[in-house]
């Protein structure tokens, strides 16, 4: 469970001194698909850092799982990244000349875990994600970007993370794969009941997920749930 | 993060980009075969030089004529071609000075040589019975200047067996007995030196030993020396026995002054020590040198590190979003440095090797590669790496995750 309070982010000093955010309060329950949505300058990438434990508020409390992140340093909220959340970028989630297989695997490199164990999570994960072992020993640079999202979305899945955050991730794709993988969120959300949130600027993303928070200049315009979503397909290839 | 996936992670990054590393690599492989390969040629000079030293005679003291002084504002004669040691300085030498194994006196000159046909221009030296125990000479054939030979001034030759190959060829056999000419006078061929392998100036196969009388009197024309060689009981007492040489001279020359001396006593420790002194600094030039082109490689790496680091911005703050700690870049980075810089050493050791044994070949210096030279290559190597890796490593794993993954 997620739980903001009052959360507020400035950068720079005195008369420079800029607020990006201006106080943001809300609570995401176990399981939920979030769309966090708001214009460029909205402070909506700022609030995505947070939520992803890549910075830290200049105020206000943020549990994580009932633990207060808010001031843990460096060391600290690697470890909280490692175990409790899973990314998915818009751009550059692969690394490069790396077999997809190596690449959600990585994770679990970092968190220690034996070499067998972390290929069955990775092929679990990948399967999870809509891929098939056809696909394991591509090279990164050998497939499709909608097939790289869905690897970045195995990845973020395969430390069995509470949070999966996407930050505008059909931002590079076209309509059709873009809603591939908007299914594959779905899925994930609703049949392995995955906490989802969404970073999106456009509304027809937005609309896949059941809640849309919506943010304007550092504070929160809108918190709507709705009852119809949008259902994007979920394929397999 | 595993050992094992830390090596995975250096190969496929140094693998990625092959030439760039193979470039790096070749700045440390050229550092250290070249403090390898110059440290072995410097011991080896060293060696070399040691040992024709020693073959010149052991335990000797060789007394040369200094610059004769003149009264007044006159020009000085040059030192060495003096006149001033007499056949009486060395009998004095070894009836007055104790712990003295044998004194040779000697006159040298350069003259031509001719025997049937044949004709060189080699090195003729005077000495005396005492020569080949003070100079470690053998004899291969026939025998050496006998006492009575030196005292009648006998007109008889010993060759050095270079001298005895230009002048009577390499396969030939009997010459013991033969004549041969010096300055047009003739003298009897009594016996062959055994070759010691000089070569250069002081070539000790290339000489005609004469009595020293017989050279005095038929070539320079009086009763003065070139050197007098002396040979003391043991290594112990030379520096007593210069001592005792110098004042006794000074005496005989009556000279009170002794930075007036009209002559110089060499003490071989001392053209050893002096000789040794400066192989010694020769080697830690050339070890310099090398040192000089490791820390170019040292820098290549550096240089090298740092673009990557650049290049690879996003791949970091990918990693670190992904719950890279700090260490785990650091060390990525800084096992890649070390890699480079080990592949380097094992690479230069080889090469090193590899010259030394080719320096070897060319029969110029007896090169040895020790063990400890290795060993420390291989070290400052590693140590190359941590160093000159550890400000690239430091920089990626300071990078903030979001300005990484940002980075354009």
């Amino acid at each position: 469970m997620i739980e903001i309070k009052d959360i507020t982010k400035s950068y720079g000093e005195g008369d420079a001194a800029f607020q990006a955010l201006k106080g943001v309060t809300f609570t995401i329950e176990d399981g939920e698909f979030v769309a966090i949505m708001g214009p460029s300058g909205s402070g909506k990438s700022t609030l995505m850092h947070i939520l992803g434990c890549l910075d830290t508020p200049t105020s206000g409390t943020y549990l994580l799982d009932g633990k207060d992140v808010s001031t843990f340093d460096d060391e600290r909220l690697a470890d909280i990244r490692k175990d409790k959340i899973g990314f998915v970028f818009q751009s550059f989630n692969l690394l490069p000349r790396t077999s997809v297989l190596r690449n959600v695997m990585l994770p679990l490199v970092y968190a220690g875990v034996g070499e067998k164990e972390r290929e069955e999570r990775a092929t679990k994960a990948l399967h999870a994600a809509g891929l098939t072992e056809l696909h394991f020993q591509h090279k990164s640079n050998q497939i499709s970007g909608g097939q790289i999202q869905r690897v970045a979305i195995a990845r973020a899945l395969v430390n069995d993370p509470t949070l999966i955050l996407a930050d505008e991730p059909t931002g590079n794709l076209d309509t059709k794969t873009g809603e591939i993988v908007l299914g594959t969120f779905q899925k994930l959300n609703k049949e392995h009941g995955r906490t989802v949130i969404l970073i999106t600027h456009e509304h027809d993303v937005a609309a896949h997920a059941e809640r849309i928070i919506t943010l304007r200049d550092g504070l929160i315009v809108s918190d709507s749930k709705k009852h119809a979503r949008k259902h994007a397909r979920h394929v397999h290839d | 993060m595993k050992m094992s996936d830390t090596l995975h992670e250096t190969y496929s990054a140094l693998s990625a980009n092959k030439v760039r590393s193979g470039l790096t690599i070749l700045g440390i492989v050229i550092g250290i075969s070249s403090v390898i390969a110059m440290v072995s040629i410097g011991t080896g000079a060293s060696d070399r030089i040691s040992s024709s030293i020693e073959s010149l005679g052991s335990n000797l003291i060789q007394i040369t004529p200094g610059a004769q002084r003149t009264q007044g504002f006159g020009a000085s004669g040059g030192r060495g071609g003096a006149k001033t040691l007499t056949n009486d300085d060395a009998g004095a030498i070894a009836t007055q000075v104790g712990n003295v194994q044998a004194v040779d006196s000697q006159v040298s000159g350069r003259y031509q040589i001719t025997a049937k046909g044949t004709n060189t221009n080699t090195s003729v030296q005077g000495v005396t019975s005492a020569y080949p125990q003070i100079r470690n000479l053998e004899i291969a054939e026939g025998s050496f200047i006998s006492d009575s030979q030196n005292d009648s001034a006998a007109k008889v030759a010993v060759l050095g067996p270079t001298t005895r190959d230009d002048l009577f060829g390499i396969d030939a056999t009997g010459v013991v007995g033969q004549s041969i000419r010096i300055k047009g006078l003739e003298f009897k061929v009594i016996g062959i030196s055994v070759a010691k392998g000089g070569s250069g100036f002081m070539n000790q196969d290339d000489m005609i030993y004469i009595p020293v009388k017989s050279a005095q009197r038929y070539f320079s024309g009086d009763q003065y020396l070139t050197t007098i060689a002396v040979q003391a009981t043991s290594q112990g007492v030379m520096t007593q026995v210069q001592q005792d040489i110098t004042d006794l001279l000074l005496a005989r020359h009556k000279i009170s002054d002794s930075t007036q001396a009209d002559f110089s006593v060499l003490n071989q420790n001392d053209i050893l020590g002096a000789a040794s002194s400066v192989t010694t600094t020769l080697t830690y030039l050339l070890a310099a040198i090398g040192g000089i082109s490791l820390l170019v490689g040292g820098i290549g790496i550096m240089n090298m590190m740092l673009t990557t680091v650049t290049e690879r911005t996003k791949e970091i703050g990918l990693r670190k979003a992904i719950g890279a700690k700090r260490k785990d870049i650091s060390t990525q980075f800084l096992a890649e440095a070390i890699a480079l810089t080990m592949i380097g050493g094992v690479v230069g050791i080889a090469l090193g090797w590899a010259i030394s044994l080719a320096v070897n070949l060319t029969g110029l210096v007896t090169t040895s590669v020790s063990p400890v030279s290795v060993v420390i290559a291989f070290g400052v190597s590693a140590l190359t790496g941590i160093i000159f890796g550890w400000y690239p490593a430091r920089k990626a794993a300071a990078m903030n995750p979001i300005d990484a993954l940002r980075y354009e």
